[in-house]
């Protein structure tokens, strides 16, 4: 009788789920699960803008023609391109069950996602599990692709060693004096490895400098009285951070009114996405990154890429009333890459839909160009991006009502990104061996 | 009675493996998780019988995947039975441990001490950044005895250990609950003086209760991250093992089977939940709880043995 | 400055904002002997609705008066005092009085769960800004250190709280009758005492001093989803080590795991999560009632 009920419940339960079951996408349809975070603090800053740029890009490929060439044909390779969105939130394991959900139940033919590094480490080997062709579009932390390796997996940003050894060369060539420096970082992969590549950068270019404290205060705390307190006290010349999303802002709140900003230099690796939060609240003479030549360096950088980044930017204001932040620009760089793929592999095979081997076969080693740059799959055997960076100085301007960013200082990929088979730490203690700097 | 039970095991195996050739893949993991978890589960409800409930399972849900994932990593080991066994032992010797401690307490405070307890290994955890901090670990594959299967047998392979534990541990868990302690536990849940009157000794059945308890939660934990292939410091966070604990006042205290079907409920309503309801389905939950509390006081249970016209 | 006296601010800035925070939890314990874990979500729903009448404010054009928008704020914890207060007490928990203590933690966590998503109905799962008040009283310079003057202004708000709760505890006629009721509401209510009126004055105090607590912090931080969860459990420690009931107890809680903290901050940040846990899980199993817990007669 209990065994009934047990029966009697499964039953059931089989039932929804089979119902539940999706139909398999078409040949005329490409379908994408895309994952970015769409609720808690890293949404504003990350999840919904890339969202809002990839919405407005597939969109635009949908229509055809919208895009300068080779992004004029339409969708990818002529397939409809379908979406599938989930959200972020709630942690490593949380997501490696929503990725088997994404891969096996809504049977998505590549999967497009993760801002946050503790999913970019758990995601990829369960990707290369169910043989599903992963890209990863904005996570930082080097260790992906240094730690392991994998044959479905790839990400088509360059890591957080590009942003701080930018940083380091900005304060050597700008001839900033740091006779001493301290960090303060989100406790995780991403805010350890920026951390490691930052003071591994310093030793290289400013061998002198003393560390005078590194804090990490845990992912999430947005409140830091006591961190600035030991920050305050320990008087370093520069301030070294990685945080982003609401820590950042929690952080800059509490250290600009408490005048950390006017002792210390503050050195933000990624802080661009906070400026239209907190616009005129960002003090000036802040140096930042956007973790490669996004936003506003972008909108600043003309050249051949000037048409490509003009269309979207104007696209992305026309609809969403502000400018593009360094998210969006990672999501399009990782949609062309994979647009490129997918005509790759087409035209290898013949014009049909490609398999998830077929992919893998067309990204590896693969190079596009995107508003951010020249992007090109030359680390980790093909799987590892790198693009170009840009370092600039905040800057309030009173009369348009808006941050710019002023001494911006453009460097090569090759320059600020360790070379292939190499690990960026070894990359950073030898002094940047085959670095091609101008 | 042993026969009847014994029978009702081996039905129990028969139907849940069937699941293995019916149901999806999406479906077989999910179906994997709920009954690793509701192993967890089955050692609240055996608390529970005893009158306290254990805010901090996690601990051992927690402490038994990274045992797991350590040796995994650390020692090349891939055999799931090799890995259970450490996990169960690991977990045995923390919860003869803290057993003692903790039977002394109850009500707010063993559920307040069991939660610090497991906050402190979140804590410790989550700090330690040279076994990943936050971001945890992965672990590979498992191995069956040498045999490494790959992709839906795998899957297949995983789910049938998971079954095949379940049921056994069910079993032994059943016999337990009827035995001498298992009847003194319910007994305690009622008057404990009395107990101690009677001349059985209160502490010693919570402390067995407590053991038992950890030892699922440590098996729990294993199965849950070989499954998923990652482990991280949230398995102690305490609402973890609030959701163990949701799954078990569910159930109530008069079932085994009860708290598996829980389990299982639970998790396919998480698994729809972020695609199709991410803002509400916590509240569902909650108003569920509540109903269950109030209609339902023994949980799902009841209904089964309401049935049966049985004083248990 | 000396390292010490750093300790010494930092600790009492944080424990003046545990006190606000944990004393309400500790009332409604020893008042109607329920362990609301849904105090975090209080906090919460305070933090939201703070965040939402200051933004008001200042739309609606506060900006001629900013020194309004303290106003706002504590108006805010006290709207959500009197219209969550009764609903959940008057409208759930008086059904489960007198019930086993366990269960009554199990609604409060059902109540949890349900108040996490109604949050995220009502204000989206964006997060919420108001800084405005919290550079508005200015820099406070004490030796090489700037603090702002919002931090000790948590504490002299911590202190006012204090000193309220056990005035009007100790010292009015209410105050001894809420005491009895804490001591054997049955007895009090054979006096001639309407314990359910009291019962839901307590609980809307513990509401309003949560609310309270998550108005006061919404300006120092974004205001998202899951604000309440890792709250909840500070407060649980504060008030475990306290004693569950003892209003100067939480206050000595709060200070003990004030100072650890910031002493753990500045001498060993790898220690900073798990010891207040610890602290928590020693006084546990030593003291388990706490350090100033109301004696408790025990009954057969």
């Amino acid at each position: 009788m209990m065994k009934s009920k047990i029966g009697g419940a499964l039953a059931a339960t089989t039932l929804i789920a089979g119902m539940a079951g999706p139909a398999v996408a078409a040949d005329d349809t490409f379908k994408i699960g895309v994952i970015t975070f769409l609720s808690g603090q890293a949404a504003e800053s990350f999840g919904v803008p890339a969202w809002n740029g990839g919405k407005l890009l597939v969109d635009m490929l949908n229509e055809g023609g919208k895009l300068p060439a080779p992004y004029d044909t339409k969708g990818f390779g002529g397939m409809n391109i379908e979406v599938v969105i989930v959200d972020e939130a709630g942690g490593a394991t949380k997501q490696v069950q929503e990725f088997r959900n994404l891969v096996q139940r809504e049977e998505v033919d590549a999967v497009v996602g993760y801002v946050s590094s503790g999913d970019c480490l758990a995601v990829p080997p369960v990707a290369d599990e169910l043989k599903a062709f992963t890209i990863l579009y904005d996570c930082g932390t080097p260790r992906v692709f240094e730690d392991g390796s994998y044959e479905y997996v790839f990400r088509t940003a360059a890591h957080a060693t590009m942003d701080n050894v930018s940083l380091a060369r900005y304060l050597k060539s700008r001839n900033f004096d740091v006779p001493s420096f301290a960090g303060l970082n989100q406790d995780y992969a991403w805010g350890q490895d920026s951390w490691a590549d930052f003071t591994g950068a310093m030793k290289q270019l400013y061998p002198d400098a003393e560390v005078k404290t590194a804090l990490f205060p845990k992912f999430g705390a947005g409140q830091y009285g006591t961190e600035i307190s030991a920050l305050l006290r320990e008087k370093p010349a520069l301030v070294h951070s990685s945080n982003w999303g609401g820590d950042l802002q929690g952080f800059l709140i509490q250290a600009t009114a408490r005048g950390l900003h006017k002792r210390s230099q503050l050195a933000l690796a990624a802080g661009d996405h906070v400026i239209p939060q907190l616009q005129n609240k960002m003090p000036d003479g802040i140096f930042l990154g956007a973790r490669g030549v996004n936003g506003l360096a972008a909108h600043a950088r003309g050249g051949e890429l000037k048409e490509l980044t003009d269309t979207m930017w104007d696209a992305y204001e026309a609809e969403y009333k502000t400018f593009p932040v360094q998210a969006p620009f990672r999501m399009w760089q990782a949609l062309f890459g994979l647009k490129t793929a997918i005509e790759k592999a087409m035209a290898d095979n013949g014009g049909k839909k490609p398999s998830s081997e077929e992919l893998a076969a067309a990204m590896k080693g693969l190079s596009w160009d995107a508003p951010s740059g020249h992007i090109e799959m030359v680390l980790a055997d093909g799987h590892q991006a790198i693009q170009p960076n840009a370092i600039g100085t905040t800057k309030w301007n009173a009369e348009a009502g808006k941050m710019e960013l002023v001494d911006v200082e453009y460097y090569d990929a090759r320059c600020v990104n360790p070379p292939e088979g190499m690990k960026s730490q070894d990359w950073l203690a030898q002094g940047f061996p085959g670095a091609l700097c101008n | 009675m042993r026969s009847n039970l014994i029978l009702a095991a081996v039905v129990a195996f028969v139907v849940l493996a069937a699941g293995s050739v019916i149901l999806p893949d999406w479906a077989m993991f999910l179906f994997a998780m709920a009954l690793a978890k509701g192993l967890v589960c089955l050692g609240i409800v055996g608390m529970m019988r005893g009158g306290v409930v254990s805010f901090g399972q996690g601990l051992y849900y927690c402490l038994g995947a990274y045992t797991a994932t350590l040796v995994a990593n650390s020692f090349g080991v891939s055999d799931i039975f090799v890995l259970t066994l450490l996990s169960s032992a690991v977990c045995l010797l923390v919860g003869m441990a803290f057993g003692p401690l903790l039977s002394s307490y109850r009500g707010i405070f063993f559920a307040m001490l069991s939660l610090a307890l497991s906050m402190v290994l979140y804590g410790s955890l989550s700090k330690m950044s040279v076994i990943g901090g936050t971001d945890g670990l992965n672990i590979a594959a498992p191995t069956f005895l040498g045999w490494a299967p790959e992709g839906r047998t795998l899957q297949t392979a995983l789910y049938i250990y998971v079954v095949a534990i379940v049921v056994i541990a069910g079993a032994l868990m059943r016999i337990y609950f009827d035995s001498e302690r298992g009847l003194i536990t319910l007994a305690t849940r009622d008057n404990e003086l009395r107990v101690e009157y009677l001349g059985a000794s209160v502490r010693n059945v919570m402390t067995y209760n407590y053991v038992f308890g950890a030892v699922l939660g440590g098996i729990g934990g294993t199965i849950a991250a070989l499954a998923l292939g990652h482990v991280d410091p949230e398995f102690a966070f305490w609402t973890t093992s609030g959701e163990f604990v949701f799954v078990a006042i569910l159930a109530g205290y008069l079932s085994v089977p009860a708290v598996f079907v829980a389990a299982i409920i639970l998790e396919m309503v998480r698994s729809f939940s972020n695609l199709y309801f991410p803002n509400t389905w916590q509240l569902a939950l909650g108003i569920f709880l509540l109903i269950v509390i109030v209609v339902l006081p023994n949980g799902l249970g009841s209904l089964v043995n309401r049935r049966k016209g049985n004083a248990a | 400055m000396d390292l010490a006296a750093t300790i010494l601010v930092d600790g009492l800035i944080y424990a003046g904002w545990l006190f606000i925070v944990s004393v309400g939890l500790t009332l409604v314990f020893g008042v109607l002997n329920i362990l609301n874990i849904a105090h975090g979500s209080l906090y919460a729903i305070g933090a939201y609705a703070s965040a939402s009448m200051v933004g008001a404010y200042f739309a609606l054009g506060g900006e001629a008066y900013p020194y309004g928008s303290y106003v706002a704020m504590i108006l805010a914890a006290v709207l959500v005092a009197l219209v969550i207060g009764p609903l959940l007490e008057r409208g759930l928990l008086r059904f489960f009085y007198g019930r086993d203590e366990v269960l009554n933690v199990l609604v409060t966590y059902a109540v949890f769960l349900i108040l996490e998503d109604i949050m995220k109905l009502i204000w989206g799962v964006n997060p919420y800004f108001v800084y405005e008040p919290y550079t508005l009283l200015g820099d406070v310079e004490i030796g090489p250190l700037f603090y702002v003057g919002y931090d000790f202004a948590v504490i002299a708000a911590a202190i006012i709280v204090g000193l309220a709760v056990w005035l009007s505890l100790n010292k009015t006629r209410t105050g001894k009758v809420v005491l009895a009721v804490i001591h054997d509401s049955e007895m009090s209510q054979t006096m001639g005492v309407n314990v359910q009126r009291i019962y839901l004055a307590a609980f809307m105090a513990g509401t309003f001093l949560a609310a309270l607590g998550g108005a006061l912090t919404a300006p120092m931080i974004s205001v998202t989803p899951g604000l309440g969860v890792n709250v909840v459990i500070v407060a649980f420690a504060v008030v475990i080590i306290g004693g569950l009931g003892s209003v100067p107890g939480a206050a000595i809680g709060a200070l003990m795991v004030g100072i650890s903290r910031a002493a753990s901050v500045h001498l060993m940040p790898e220690a900073e999560l798990f010891i207040i846990y610890f602290v928590m899980a020693i006084v546990l199993l030593f003291r388990p009632e706490g350090l100033f817990a109301k004696t408790q007669a025990r009954k057969i």
